[in-house]
């Protein structure tokens, strides 16, 4: 296992889109987090809103490139051919699988904390001056807050699980474009029908059972009764999502031809 | 090993719209061959279709405890109305003419509607209140009608057949400031006029009515639509509150020329009774008439219906997971070659790139529309009659607004492709390619749409901007600017015009493919 991961991880760092992988997941997830936090307004001073979770929008973006990052682990080395190789030097399919999990987890979980703080400390700068912020009587956004170190935790983690539920789809899929359009299908269509479902119960189901909306549910800080499920059975939800797609591809991985 | 050294030795039979179509079949040839694509878009078809009728069947939701009929309130262009005033009129007989003087204009809202108290009431300006004088065809349910009215906050104004709306002299209505309302009638034609003096009279607007009967009905109405409050885009999808609300109008100088063969006036409260639930509590409709002052109560709106049905993109929902797997064709039809290295085959038979580039275009254009048109025609012909048929409240639509969504969401299909077939030419990389063309075509309707986590300012902003803009095509009905409505996009509402969202969408295309083209020109393969 040591020679795989050192393996991995070689092939991974060498790779030149990696650092820009990870730098674009960090920089698109703070961005798009400072602009949400600068376009929320609340004059009254009595909105809905949760700063929390309005300061880590840029999760929705960010998740695409982690995903990108975990998909071209695995199907970059269909691309190329390189799998073969990768296969009769390391005949034991699942180690192989087990370390690129372990790195893709390991590059995403440092990754995610820095787009995760970057996207906090945008909120906590830019909030209070548009009326979310402890003048309005919302709580400021800190660790020392029990649902704010949830939320922020629990978004590295959500990251995490993304980046191997992609790990699992490329590897079932083999082709990377597939595989990213089956993971980004997978997350953002689930709202989507939801809304468009115009039944309340259903709408909720959908939810409940959506990777990313079940995911995001660990975000909230505020109206927790008004999300679809509880946040750590959100999580557990897109941990059971992840782990399947780990699962089946793992047997696939095992039982089919490389390449 | 770049193109130029592998000119095609046969440069002369490239020329023309003979080289033009053979590189068409070429292209056909080179889509038709490759089984995952020509399966994933038939699945991108047949998911819309399915899930189009699959919610048609399922959805029962107007009526939790059983099957069950709703009807919607038609007016004469078919569209979905809500027609709810007090009226006190008297019939009109071939020609004639009404004028009247509004010396003011009140509204009451309800407020403090709690389980241990009684629900009070204090005056409110309410924007869309109206009160004035009328002509219609009858009191039943979407007549066709002509209105002159002041209104809360939207000065005067002449409406008619419920989407019609001119606007008169600004400003409100007090005794101070009167405003002198006037309607005429001649043959089908009806003229309305204002006044602030009762001397100088200005024409707002002339409808024609056709078919209207020779006896009419025509008086004072009064009528207050729900206060609405946008509360949040976030709560529950775009929640409001609203409360009941009613409007009290003062008329005097009611002056009649012509055929008005009744002697005295009739109180209706038309299509809702005189202390429905669109009353504030303990007010109810009705008039009074005291030394040449006419005072008429009531409640509701005469206006197009905004509310309580839903629009017929309702059972598209699975054309969104179409469009994902004809956006993963699209990108992987050019960088597939990339990546076998057939692109030097391809560009070594023909040499001029840009057009490998439009043919590549027309061809995944042509069979994503395809795939477009069967799965929301079906959708829409199959899954909507079905919805209608449990129950479930559809706004009417026009049949040229049925074709417009049905043909806009095949357009829209064909234009994201060519999209992600030129960011796939630009980016070469099918993975980098669909992530860029989903994030920035599905991302931006999800976050201001479909699960709105976004303020209602940056979400109309993402949909006038991003290629997502084209998601308009869909919109159902349109919003109308004499109802104060919940006009967000989680409601279905877009910032744009449908055929303006699809042409932002199309300019995306178009710039794609621009870049691409040039890059084409400039890059080795």
């Amino acid at each position: 296992m040591k020679h795989a991961l050192h393996a991995e991880w070689t092939k991974q760092r060498t790779l030149a889109s990696t650092p820009w992988l990870l730098l674009a997941a960090a920089a698109l997830t703070i961005i798009v987090s400072a602009a949400a936090a600068a376009a929320t307004r609340c004059p009254s001073g009595a909105c809905a809103d949760d700063p929390a979770k309005v300061s880590l929008t840029g999760i929705y973006l960010g998740q695409a490139v982690v995903a990108v990052l975990a998909v071209m682990t695995v199907s970059g080395e269909y691309g190329t051919g390189m799998i073969s190789l990768t296969l009769t030097a390391m005949p034991r399919r699942l180690t192989v699988l087990a370390a690129k999990a372990a790195i893709v987890t390991g590059l995403t979980l440092i990754t995610g904390a820095i787009a995760v703080l970057g996207s906090l400390l945008a909120g906590r700068l830019i909030l209070p001056g548009h009326g979310i912020g402890p003048s309005h009587g919302y709580p400021a956004l800190s660790f020392s807050d029990d649902p704010v170190l949830r939320a922020g935790l629990g978004s590295v983690l959500y990251l995490v699980l993304i980046a191997l539920l992609s790990l699992g789809a490329a590897t079932m899929t083999r082709d990377a474009a597939a595989a990213i359009g089956a993971v980004l299908g997978l997350l953002y269509l689930f709202p989507i029908i939801a809304a468009a479902a115009g039944n309340a119960t259903v709408s909720r189901h959908l939810e409940q059972i959506g990777p990313m909306t079940a995911g995001l549910a660990i975000q909230a800080t505020t109206g927790l009764g008004s999300q679809p499920i509880s946040p750590w059975a959100g999580l557990g939800v897109l941990a059971a999502w992840a782990a399947s797609a780990l699962l089946l591809g793992g047997a696939l991985l095992r039982l089919r031809d490389a390449n | 090993m770049t193109a130029a050294t592998l000119a095609s030795p046969r440069p002369g039979r490239l020329d023309g719209d003979d080289g033009f179509a053979r590189l068409l079949h070429a292209e056909w040839t080179k889509f038709r061959t490759v089984r995952g694509w020509v399966i994933a878009v038939i699945v991108a078809a047949l998911v819309t279709l399915l899930l189009g009728v699959y919610t048609g069947a399922r959805s029962q939701n107007g009526c939790p405890y059983g099957p069950c009929h709703f009807t919607i309130a038609t007016g004469p262009g078919g569209e979905a109305v809500t027609d709810t005033y007090y009226f006190v009129h008297r019939p009109l007989t071939g020609g004639g003419t009404i004028t009247v003087r509004a010396t003011s204009l009140t509204s009451v809202v309800e407020t403090a509607v709690t389980p241990q108290g009684p629900a009070r009431t204090q005056a409110a300006l309410v924007p869309w209140s109206k009160a004035g004088l009328m002509i219609t065809a009858g009191t039943g349910q979407g007549s066709r009608y002509a209105a002159v009215m002041v209104t809360g906050g939207h000065g005067t104004r002449m409406q008619w057949n419920y989407t019609g709306d001119a606007a008169g002299l600004t400003g409100g209505v007090s005794a101070a400031s009167p405003r002198w309302l006037r309607l005429t009638r001649v043959g089908d034609v009806i003229t309305g006029y204002d006044s602030a003096d009762g001397a100088s009279w200005t024409k707002i607007g002339a409808v024609t009515l056709p078919g209207l009967t020779s006896t009419v009905q025509a008086g004072l109405f009064a009528t207050s639509p729900g206060y609405t409050q946008q509360v949040s885009q976030q709560v529950s999808g775009g929640s409001s509150t609203g409360a009941p609300t009613d409007a009290t109008a003062s008329f005097d100088r009611v002056g009649l020329q012509g055929g008005w063969p009744g002697d005295s006036w009739t109180g209706t409260s038309v299509n809702g009774g005189p202390k429905s639930i669109s009353y504030p509590a303990g007010t109810e409709a009705g008039y009074r008439e005291a030394g040449g002052t006419v005072t008429v109560t009531g409640s509701g709106d005469i206006a197009p219906g905004v509310v309580g049905a839903s629009p017929i993109d309702q059972t598209l929902a699975g054309w969104f997971i179409g469009l994902i797997a004809v956006i993963v064709v699209g990108a992987l039809f050019i960088t597939a070659e990339y990546r076998r290295g057939l692109i030097r085959v391809t560009f070594a038979a023909s040499p001029r790139r840009g057009r490998v580039l439009a043919a590549k275009a027309i061809i995944l254009g042509a069979v994503a529309f395809a795939a477009g048109l069967a799965g929301s025609a079906g959708a829409i012909a199959l899954g909507i009659p079905l919805l209608r048929g449990n129950g479930n409240a559809i706004y009417p639509t026009s049949t040229l607004t049925e074709v417009r969504v049905i043909a806009g969401t095949a357009a829209l299909t064909a234009v994201l492709a060519v999209f992600a077939l030129g960011v796939g030419a630009v980016l070469r990389h099918g993975a980098a390619t669909v992530t860029v063309v989903i994030t920035a075509v599905i991302l931006p309707y999800l976050l201001a749409a479909a699960f709105p986590v976004l303020p209602v300012a940056a979400a109309d902003w993402l949909l006038r901007v991003t290629p997502a803009a084209g998601f308009a095509i869909k919109q159902g009905i349109p919003a109308y600017s004499q109802v104060a409505g919940n006009y967000t996009p989680s409601q279905d509402y877009f910032p744009l015009a449908p055929w303006a969202g699809l042409a932002v969408s199309c300019a995306w295309a178009a710039l794609a493919l621009a870049l691409a083209a040039f890059l084409l020109q400039r890059r080795d393969a």
